[in-house]
């Protein structure tokens, strides 16, 4: 039996910072997912949300506040929670009900409002709360993307300059994207004179956080079949796999990693595609675009690594060579990614099944990336959450 | 007059002025080390241990990676007004196989460090109050063969 499922339509809330609540943001996205897959909301069977935990009760409950804000119809609701992989959970819960019968269509949708100024923990001495700690020793979340930026300098002998082309790279791809934030051809020039925040990464090395929205209808491949849409692009794995004992890399908000006394360090993001490969039956060399979730433009290129898109240590070479560009040999970013979106948590993993989609069908307009037939996503968050979604036509 | 020195988090570090440690513990079941200090569970899937013992983690180890802080950072953090820019070391323990990120000790710059260098642990003030002194464990380089500390 075949574990795929279908994406019947796909919608966006252009990503900003609109000062909106975040229920007016996923109905938009929602509608147009629910347009673009030519159903009715009333078809939906089931809502899976992914939740925000910036907005209150209704974002603890998202599936429930989306289906009361489209109308109450009768479906059957379930909200996930897996910081940067929340979509990818709520998606996955929606493939298990149709793969086991309970539903026919389902609409998966995330969304997010970002907070009035900095992103901070909450306030008190709270010496046994990890977050706060390494707060108080000035330790931030930038200060983990150097460290990482940094040792690939130190390793691999990549540059700042090799970071730089990154953003210029997604900055270019980002520029026709109508559901992009920032839409401006930066130059390496531009990424140079930004300010210092972490050395060795820069004001533009790092991507911002956003309000924005993203959802998918999904159905089982009969139901697609019968609504003459049996060539709809097929979500073909999706993996949420948690780290494996011991983590080999320090991770955000910890203040060290595992000992790997007694059991050998392994890369929690090298582990993510590994299983989604695995499910799609695919290996690395099929897949033709990714999306990644470049928090940093350093962290693009472990991601390249961590997909097995080339060798350990050869992601700058790859960004050199313009191989990562939309024409390249595999295209990533196509969508402009993080740099050109800003994070949005709850919608970002359904952003870039997004754009996989519209890539797949051909919609992607002027960052079409040529006969695209595989794409992969990958992201990772804080407390042990990531995933990796493959789709095929 | 003299402020008071007191650690800015109790339990994390000996007050050892010459030679101080950071306060882990270590699974008697499968020897995992953990830092901060675990003692209710093991989070090695394949050992249940509930017993541990105290340790004092090597007080040296090498540089993993590196970065500094250009920015102040939001409280919980205790910033000195103005703002000093200070480096951050992320440190690699040989014997417990674990990373353990710190600030480098004042006037250790970006430029300083490399992967690899030998780094010794040592007390300095993370932030003055009325009456304390807060120290902190940070990073500094080992000087090389016949250096002098
Ligand atoms: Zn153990």
């Amino acid at each position: 039996m075949s574990g795929d499922i279908a994406i019947l339509g796909v919608g966006m809330h252009p990503w900003g910072k609109w000062g909106k609540n975040f229920v007016e943001y996923g109905v938009h996205a929602g509608r147009a997912a629910i347009r673009d897959a030519g159903i009715s909301w009333k078809d939906v069977q089931f809502v899976s949300g992914a939740a925000t935990m910036r907005c209150g009760y209704p974002g603890y409950v998202a599936g429930a506040t989306f289906a009361q804000a489209l109308g109450w119809q009768g479906a059957e609701v379930n909200t996930s929670y897996a910081a940067c992989a929340s979509g990818s959970q709520a998606l996955a819960a929606a493939r298990t009900k149709i793969l086991s019968g309970q539903c026919d269509v389902a609409l998966v949708i995330g969304s997010d409002t970002t907070p009035k100024g900095f992103l901070k923990p909450a306030p008190g001495e709270r010496p046994e709360d990890p977050d706060w700690v390494r707060f108080r020793l000035g330790i931030t979340n930038p200060s983990y993307f150097a460290l990482y930026a940094r040792r690939r300098m130190e390793i691999y002998g990549d540059t700042q300059d090799d970071f730089a082309l990154v953003k210029v790279k997604n900055a270019e791809h980002g520029f026709t994207n109508p559901n992009a934030r920032y839409k401006k051809k930066f130059t390496a020039e531009d990424v140079a004179a930004s300010a210092m925040v972490a050395d060795p990464l820069r004001l533009m090395d790092i991507c911002a956080t956003s309000d924005g929205a993203a959802a998918l209808i999904v159905s089982s491949l009969d139901y697609a079949k019968k609504i003459g849409r049996g060539d709809a692009v097929r979500v073909a794995a999706i993996s949420t796999v948690t780290p494996t004992f011991a983590s080999s890399i320090i991770e955000m908000p910890d203040l060290a990693t595992d000992s790997a006394f007694a059991v050998e360090a392994q890369s929690f993001r090298a582990s993510l595609p590994v299983k989604a490969y695995e499910e799609a039956g695919i290996s690395p060399a099929d897949v033709s675009v990714a999306e990644v979730y470049d928090l940093s433009t350093a962290l693009e290129m472990d991601w390249y690594e961590d997909l097995q898109l080339c060798p350990r240590g050869e992601g700058a070479k790859l960004v050199r060579e313009g191989a990562t560009r939309i024409g390249g040999r595999i295209p990533v970013n196509p969508s402009g990614g993080l740099a050109c979106f800003g994070e949005a948590v709850p919608a970002q993993a359904l952003a870039q099944v997004c754009e996989l989609t519209w890539q797949l069908r051909g919609q992607a307009g002027e960052r079409q990336v040529e006969n695209a037939k595989v794409g992969i996503t990958a992201n990772q968050g804080l407390f042990g959450h990531g995933s990796s979604v493959i789709l095929k036509k | 007059m003299n402020k008071t020195q007191v650690p800015a988090l109790e339990g994390w570090f000996t007050m050892d002025a010459e030679k101080p440690h950071l306060l882990g513990t270590q699974c008697k079941g499968c020897g995992t080390y953990y830092f901060p200090r675990q003692t209710v569970f093991c989070k090695n899937p394949a050992c249940e241990s509930e017993a541990f013992d105290e340790v004092q983690l090597s007080r040296t180890g090498k540089v993993w990676s590196f970065t500094n802080a250009c920015y102040q950072p939001p409280e919980p953090f205790v910033a000195p007004d103005p703002f000093v820019p200070y480096t951050i070391v992320a440190v690699e323990l040989e014997k417990e196989k674990m990373i353990v990120l710190g600030q480098a000790v004042e006037g250790v710059e970006v430029s300083d460090l490399k992967a690899g260098m030998d780094m010794e642990l040592v007390l300095e003030t993370l932030f003055e109050d009325d009456e304390n002194e807060k120290l902190t464990w940070k990073w500094k380089p080992l000087p090389t063969d016949g250096g002098a500390a």
